[in-house]
């Protein structure tokens, strides 16, 4: 196979690309002596000077704590946390900033509602449907829950492209279903899941739908009252906005009938020794001091991936998933692991006899960030006979020069290893 | 180039490409142990054949990275022959060579493990030079639970 020149072409006209990367300090370094090409951004995003002005400007001017103290800062603290929460109840197509709660990321929401929502009317026999495609964080917590009350798990299964089979979905609702929890993107595949209309059928069945799209907001425009899900799920920090701070909606009707998350100050009304009175959602699932910086970063960021437009942002990265898996064909003994559509800007790969941790090595070297391993979605690499794959991640900074290197460092990954 | 060169000696390479005693459980095997990367996915079995204190066959079975692979075989290659007390106080020095900031200047005992050298400059990999190893260690002090060094 011949090296081919690498394509030439216009990056997509809605995005200021030179201005989008001057947003973002981190990219302009250079890593083992080359410019530092990021593309693991599946795992987490780089942060725009905005959001990490905000936690900046936050520390040096604002910081009180939240909803406590009569205080000036306090009020301005708890402002900010207030508009931040605005401000993504906005961005997901909440019906009202209530219905927000912060957490510390997806996985934390989820856990919230396995055992908050599902725990307390979940018996034995009972069944909670996933997907073959699930990151362990949206697997564990459920199991945990089932396996505390003897309910089971039921999957969806995966087919060789990496998307669901759903012929006979409908046939796995049954009286003794009580949840079902999906991904909105794979975190492994880039598979984008047809969330609504799966939604649909469990609604039918009147079974609740948890969807976790940690890998979704940044990349495409999502609205919760279109998808008519109960509880979504995502973090902060695979969105431009900080680690540590994430959100779960959920609807007012289910977050008012939930029981506590933790135990502790903020969420409770009253306080005695013989009980207490909870308070109202959302302070009733945020106990103790919350993230409160965390929480501006991500208004922060919500109102940064607002001004560039989650949409264009995703055609964007799909225009260079578009390029990046044609030139991928030409490396020698390179499989894509995941062509199912429609699909996100996600590249899953093995290379024939060659240990995606080698591959990982060898990119780094050449200045080139992917992420290697399970993904932390083994049932998904097992479904592919694969014990690990390199995975190249897009976002919104990324462009066509970068896909080039990353070509160029496969080719030096093979030449190393002698093919 | 070069310095990957290090990690990637041609050694290591052909011990990736062609594992000695692999994949091969020695008959009449006296120890076995499993080890497990589970972030990396790397994952072997040890097997030993001990009599009268010398380790007179050794082989594993398994898959993973060129480092590991490659440490697994050349392993293999050291050991057999050896004492067990020889193939304890062998397991140090490779750890040493590893893990330690300063030179281990054993070449003697070592041999062709030098090669194994290279790996010290990439902290994400040591763990996977180190797993077969570990994981022999286990065998021979009849550790039942999976040996990990992540």
């Amino acid at each position: 196979m011949t090296r081919h020149a690498p394509e030439r072409m216009p990056e997509s006209a809605a995005l200021d690309l030179e201005r989008v990367r001057a947003d973002f300090p981190v990219l302009h370094q250079r890593v083992h002596g080359r410019p530092l090409v990021y593309l693991d951004n599946g795992a987490t995003t780089q942060k725009p000077l905005a959001v990490i002005e905000a936690l900046s400007g936050y520390y040096r001017h604002d910081n009180a704590n939240v909803h406590r103290a009569v205080h000036t800062l306090a009020q301005r603290a708890t402002d900010a946390y207030e508009a931040a929460r605005q401000r993504v109840a906005r961005f997901i197509g909440a019906q009202a900033p209530n219905e927000v709660v912060f957490v510390r990321g997806t996985t934390e929401a989820i856990n919230l509602v396995a055992w908050s929502f599902l725990r307390p009317r979940l018996r034995a026999g009972d069944e909670i449907i996933l997907t073959g495609l699930e990151h362990h964080s949206n697997i564990v917590p459920w199991q945990l829950v089932a396996e505390e009350t003897g309910a089971r798990l039921r999957v969806v299964p995966v087919d060789e492209q990496g998307a669901l089979i759903l012929d006979d979905f409908e046939s796995l609702f049954n009286a003794r279903t009580r949840m079902l929890a999906m991904a909105h993107v794979s975190n492994a595949l880039g598979t984008i899941l047809p969330v609504q209309e799966m939604t649909d059928v469990a609604r039918r069945h009147g079974v609740p739908v948890l969807i976790d799209g940690a890998q979704a907001v940044a990349h495409q425009t999502v609205d919760v009252q279109a998808i008519g899900c109960d509880f979504y799920a995502f973090s902060g920090h695979k969105m431009y906005g900080p680690t540590g701070i994430g959100a779960l909606w959920g609807r007012m009707s289910h977050l008012q009938a939930m029981r506590p998350y933790q135990g502790g100050g903020e969420m409770i009304r009253r306080v005695s020794f013989e009980g207490s009175e909870y308070a109202p959602p959302p302070a009733r699932f945020e106990a103790g001091t919350p993230h409160i910086a965390g929480a501006v970063g991500l208004g922060a960021a919500v109102s940064y991936l607002e001004a560039i437009g989650p949409d264009a942002a995703g055609a964007h990265e799909r225009d260079l998933l578009q390029y990046a898996t044609r030139r991928a064909q030409e490396i020698p003994g390179l499989r894509v692991i995941g062509t199912a559509e429609p699909k996100a800007a996600i590249l899953s790969f093995v290379l024939e006899g060659i240990h995606a941790h080698d591959v990982g090595t060898i990119l780094d070297t050449e200045g080139v960030a992917v992420r290697v391993g399970h993904l932390c979605a083994m049932p998904v690499m097992q479904r592919f006979g694969v014990p690990a794959v390199a995975r190249a991640s897009f976002a919104v900074y990324n462009t066509r020069d970068e896909v080039d290197r990353l070509i160029a460092g496969l080719w030096k990954v093979n030449e190393v290893f002698g093919r | 180039m070069n310095d990957l060169r290090e990690l990637y000696e041609e050694v290591i390479l052909d011990h990736n490409r062609n594992p000695r005693n692999y994949p091969k459980k020695p008959e009449g095997t006296t120890h076995t142990a499993h080890g497990f990367n589970p972030l990396c996915g790397d994952e072997f079995q040890i097997h030993l054949r001990v009599k009268d204190g010398v380790i007179e066959d050794v082989g594993f079975e398994g898959a993973g990275c060129a480092i590991s692979t490659a440490s697994a075989s050349l392993m293999t290659e050291a050991l057999k022959g050896k004492r067990v007390e020889e193939a304890e106080k062998l397991f140090e020095v490779v750890h040493d060579l590893l893990t330690r900031e300063e030179q281990v200047d054993d070449d003697e005992l070592l041999g062709k493990l030098t090669v194994l050298t290279g790996v010290k400059e990439y902290p994400m990999r040591v763990k996977c030079a180190t797993l077969p190893w570990h994981t022999m260690k286990g065998a021979l002090e009849g550790k039942k639970e999976t040996v990990s060094t992540e």
